[in-house]
């Protein structure tokens, strides 16, 4: 490929950076062969970690580093340009080196997270502004059990998240003042899963280590019988794990509820090779930290879940995307893969049974359609994170081109027990056909938030009670967090299931359960929701890119009484703008992204007591 | 000599509109409906580049599909039955074309999409008047995450000023509806120059050059296959972009003239679109096995010699 670079230069320490993750110029090169050709080409997946090595170091991505990067991986600049500035956490102009980035969304703004923002634009100035320190306002940062929650950025440093946050605690951690010492970043297992310090009887299975082993430990991991399922997967060989994981009826946890042995089935039986695995850790579902509480203070089982989903599926290279908000999560990870690595948990011979298998673990940057399984496949090679066009599914045609198996982490977790207690045991547990337990994120108007683990079956009264009921006048619950539906209080007793929520046209979603009081004020948080979508929206195509728009302007005109003829008027064009979005948007995304509107519309949460 | 028979192929049977239809395998929906003489509006498909399927107007009903499917990207298959005129399918259309309408300038975009606007009864001007125009460089600066927070008292469009800075053709992405066509173009489905990519992301995506530096500065080969490509008008030769400033732009005076490239020996089929006895534009036709509807900087823009008659002659 002839390309064309721009003339600029990267600074010493932008190389370095780079060169740091590819390697110096020339290293390794065949001096018969030019520099680049098909082998830099290979290398356009580590485009993404190339923007992160340049922005962890200087903060923002300038043209020089741009420029470098493109060399080293034979890409156009014009496409790592279009790549860079779809990411949100990226700058692509000169931005302070030290960001604090404030949630102010549907979870947060209430809980003391748009104070924060107003106190900061009061003392730092206005977001965005400042050339040492900045502040940004923020999309959900996975933290809504301690809200209100920041994240702060540091160039040369690492990123901290900060929950609960005050205004002066993120101001003196991005400010870098004090004693230095970034407050509150660490999670408190005990805080974000409350049910592991009762000790009320309630059998516990994917909260059950969290809290108990060292997140930092390998032995404390096994000395809770950690590694027991791959054990036994070894014993009993590829067909017979995925023949325990189809028994056990086990649904995807990321939303889509798919089978996850007919997902696994379908790879191992794909004849084209390599078969790829991912993890999908991109968990940016407003109101979802599930996946967080589990990676933060249970990161072997994770891996350990991936190596059997590998090992069964055929896969010898696993790619683990976390979203890129999730600091802690992020460094423990890391070095659970390391020490797996070191005990041959991962590698070309795990536990010396003659397989080979290995994680790479890969940082998104603020993109919550990297959610969707294409586009974060997208994401991973280098594009931008646009979903693709289905069929082909991933099962055919996934990473790279090649059979990929992607599930999401909390999916990936109850496979070590249907492992160990084999999977018609496992289906005992749940109803016939939503087996198991399932996590709920309880956030928002309830007296303790936290991370809920309840066999599937129970109903959304008893989750409420287990987190001891809403604080305020209950005036209705958003189930499955933004892309989610708000259900109304008549709807306490149906049965947390996936049937169970069909009936009631709702969906389970990330297993968000956000109660809204009375004193909420309703049409800013759709118009929250809408900003979210229209932020998120990848804007590939017409329906969502545009739909996303016109629907916050639409709820703006509600909210401030300038409707366009009548509200009635305004409610018909939001359900024409639902539909189109729901009928023909490429992915998921513009799918739900009227969800939200529509049934607080049909409950009728926008009414504002006044006769039309 | 051999004669290329193509790969043998076996027909596919599916219903469309309660008629049954036999294809080719590996035809799309959106062939089996023009075999059938069923219009179906297209924006962002193109016979001569990969179907993004990202303007979402060609969509159809597929029975068993939750969601409608795009047309042009969707292979045949046994036994498919599919409504191309159903309510939800001229609902969908009907939206496409009126977000679209909305908020960008269509005005440029042909005969068939003012036809689609009516048969599908668009009414733009009901999300509000259009907000104004956006400086130059503004909507190339924003940042992906983060938008002003409107009032909804003016409809959010692309309208900017047009980008002229060179001496071949002018960017008025006022009139973008983002088909990636140009970028598929510039890119592996011709050029393989990739001057110009997808940028920024919402509503806030631009095709643009790395820096949105200008074109002169970026890897263009002024091929002009965006130009051939974009079904807007957003991206125009000069030629015709100030003619249409000037009032001068007739295009009812047009005459279309096939002639061959003397430029080289490849043989491209050029088409000489005349005007008041002036090349305004030259193309080629995307069913050429030469081009493909792709030319060269040559074909496409060295025509002045033709034209460069002595004074008064």
């Amino acid at each position: 490929m002839d390309l064309k670079f721009l003339e600029a230069v990267p600074t010493q320490g932008e190389q370095a950076a780079v060169d740091g993750l590819v390697g110096a110029p020339g290293e390794g090169d065949d001096p018969r062969f030019a520099a680049g050709g098909q082998h830099a080409r290979d290398l356009r997946h580590l485009l993404l970690p190339a923007l992160h090595a340049v922005s962890d170091t200087a903060g923002w991505i300038s043209q020089g580093a741009l420029n470098y990067i493109c060399q080293r991986l034979s890409v156009p600049p014009a496409e790592a340009y279009g790549v860079a500035t779809f990411y949100a956490m990226f700058s692509l102009s000169p931005r302070a080196p030290r960001v604090a980035h404030v949630c102010d969304d549907i979870v947060c703004a209430r809980l003391g997270g748009s104070d924060i923002a107003d106190e900061l634009a009061a003392t730092l100035g206005p977001a965005g502004s400042g050339q040492v320190v900045t502040w940004l306002r923020s999309p959900c940062l996975g933290l809504c059990e301690r809200a209100p929650a920041a994240m702060v950025q540091l160039a040369g440093d690492t990123d901290q998240a900060i929950a609960p946050a005050t205004a002066d605690g993120v101001r003196t951690a991005v400010a870098g003042t004090g004693n230095g010492h970034v407050p509150a970043g660490g999670s408190q297992p005990s805080v974000s899963a409350p049910q592991t310090r009762r000790g009320d009887g309630q059998r516990l299975r994917l909260l059950r280590r969290i809290g108990v082993v060292d997140p930092d430990s390998l032995d404390s991991y096994r000395s809770v019988g950690g590694y027991a399922g791959l054990r036994r997967a070894i014993a009993v060989g590829p067909g017979r794990v995925i023949q325990e994981v189809s028994d056990s009826k086990l649904m995807g946890r990321g939303g889509a509820a798919f089978p996850t042995g007919v997902k696994w089935d379908a790879v191992a039986k794909a004849p084209v090779r390599p078969h790829y695995l991912i993890c999908n850790a991109d968990e940016s579902e407003p109101g979802t930290f599930k996946d967080r509480v589990l990676m933060e203070d249970d990161p072997f089982a994770l891996i350990e879940a991936m190596t059997i989903a590998g090992y069964a599926t055929g896969c010898e290279q696993g790619y683990l995307y976390i979203r890129g908000e999730y600091p802690l999560a992020t460094r423990r990870l890391q070095a659970a893969i390391e020490q797996a690595r070191h005990r041959s948990l991962l590698g070309s011979d795990v536990m010396g049974a003659g397989f080979g298998f290995d994680i790479e673990l890969r940082r998104g940057a603020g993109a919550y359609i990297c959610g969707e399984e294409t586009a974060l496949m997208n994401s991973l090679e280098g594009y931008r994170g646009e979903p693709r066009n289905k069929p082909p599914f991933p099962t055919v045609s996934g990473l790279f081109g090649k059979p990929t198996v992607i599930n999401n982490v909390e999916t990936l977790f109850n496979v070590l027990d249907i492992l160990t207690e084999g999977g018609p045991a496992f289906a005992q547990t749940g109803t016939e056909r939503s087996t198991g337990t399932k996590l709920f994120c309880l956030c928002g108007a309830v007296a303790e938030p936290g991370l809920y683990e309840v066999p599937f079956g129970a109903t959304l009264r008893e989750l409420l009670e287990l987190a001891g009921g809403s604080t305020g006048s209950l005036r209705a619950i958003l189930l499955g967090g933004a892309a989610g539906s708000f259900v109304d209080p008549e709807a306490l007793d149906v049965a947390l299931t996936f049937e169970g929520m069909r009936e009631i046209g709702a969906s389970l979603g990330s297993g968000v359960i956000m109660p809204v009081d009375d004193g909420t004020d309703m049409p800013g948080m759709l118009r929250r929701i809408a900003a979210f979508f229209r932020d998120e929206s990848c804007g590939q195509c017409v329906p969502c890119r545009v739909g996303t728009v016109r629907q916050e302007e639409s709820l703006a005109r509600l909210a401030n009484g300038t409707e366009i003829g009548s509200r009635a008027r305004e409610f018909a064009l939001l359900d024409d703008l639902t539909r189109v979005m729901r009928d023909s948007s490429i992915c998921g995304l513009g799918h739900t992204a009227p969800a939200a509107v529509q049934s607080a519309i049909s409950l009728n949460l926008l009414e504002r007591g006044d006769p039309e | 000599m051999t004669v290329d028979l193509g790969t043998i192929r076996r027909l596919v049977e599916l219903t469309v509109d309660g008629e049954q239809v036999r294809v080719p395998e590996g035809s799309t929906i959106l062939d089996a409906c023009r075999a059938q003489d069923i219009e179906t509006p297209t924006l962002c498909y193109a016979p001569n580049l990969t179907p993004v399927n990202a303007c979402r107007v060609c969509v159809v009903e597929l029975e068993g599909a939750r969601t409608l499917v795009p047309s042009c990207a969707r292979p045949v298959e046994d036994g498919m039955v599919v409504h191309t005129d159903s309510e939800r399918v001229r609902h969908s259309r009907k939206m496409v074309l009126e977000l679209l309408d909305s908020s960008v300038d269509l005005s440029q975009s042909g005969e068939d999409v003012d036809r689609w606007k009516d048969q599908y009864g668009v009414d733009a001007g009901r999300y509000g008047p259009p907000a104004a125009p956006a400086a130059a460089g503004e909507r190339d600066a924003r940042h992906a995450g983060h938008h002003e927070i409107p009032d909804g008292s003016t409809a959010a469009t692309v309208a900017q000023p047009v980008k002229e800075d060179n001496d071949l053709y002018v960017r008025d992405y006022g009139r973008c509806i983002m088909c990636y066509k140009c970028v598929e173009a510039c890119g592996t489905d011709a050029q393989n120059t990739f001057a110009i990519a997808v940028a920024g992301r919402g509503f806030d995506t631009r095709i643009t050059t790395e820096f949105a530096v200008e074109l002169p500065d970026s890897a263009c080969v002024y091929c002009g296959n965006c130009i051939g490509v974009c079904p807007t008008g957003a991206l125009k030769s000069v030629s015709e972009h100030e003619l249409r400033e000037a009032g001068q732009w007739d295009p009812d005076d047009e005459t279309v003239t096939t002639t061959i490239c003397s430029f080289c020996g490849v043989g491209c089929n050029l088409e000489l679109h005349v005007q008041h006895n002036q090349i305004v534009n030259v193309t080629s036709p995307t069913d050429h096995s030469v081009t493909h509807g792709h030319l060269c900087i040559k074909g496409r823009f060295g025509f002045q010699h033709v034209q460069n008659l002595p004074e008064g002659s």
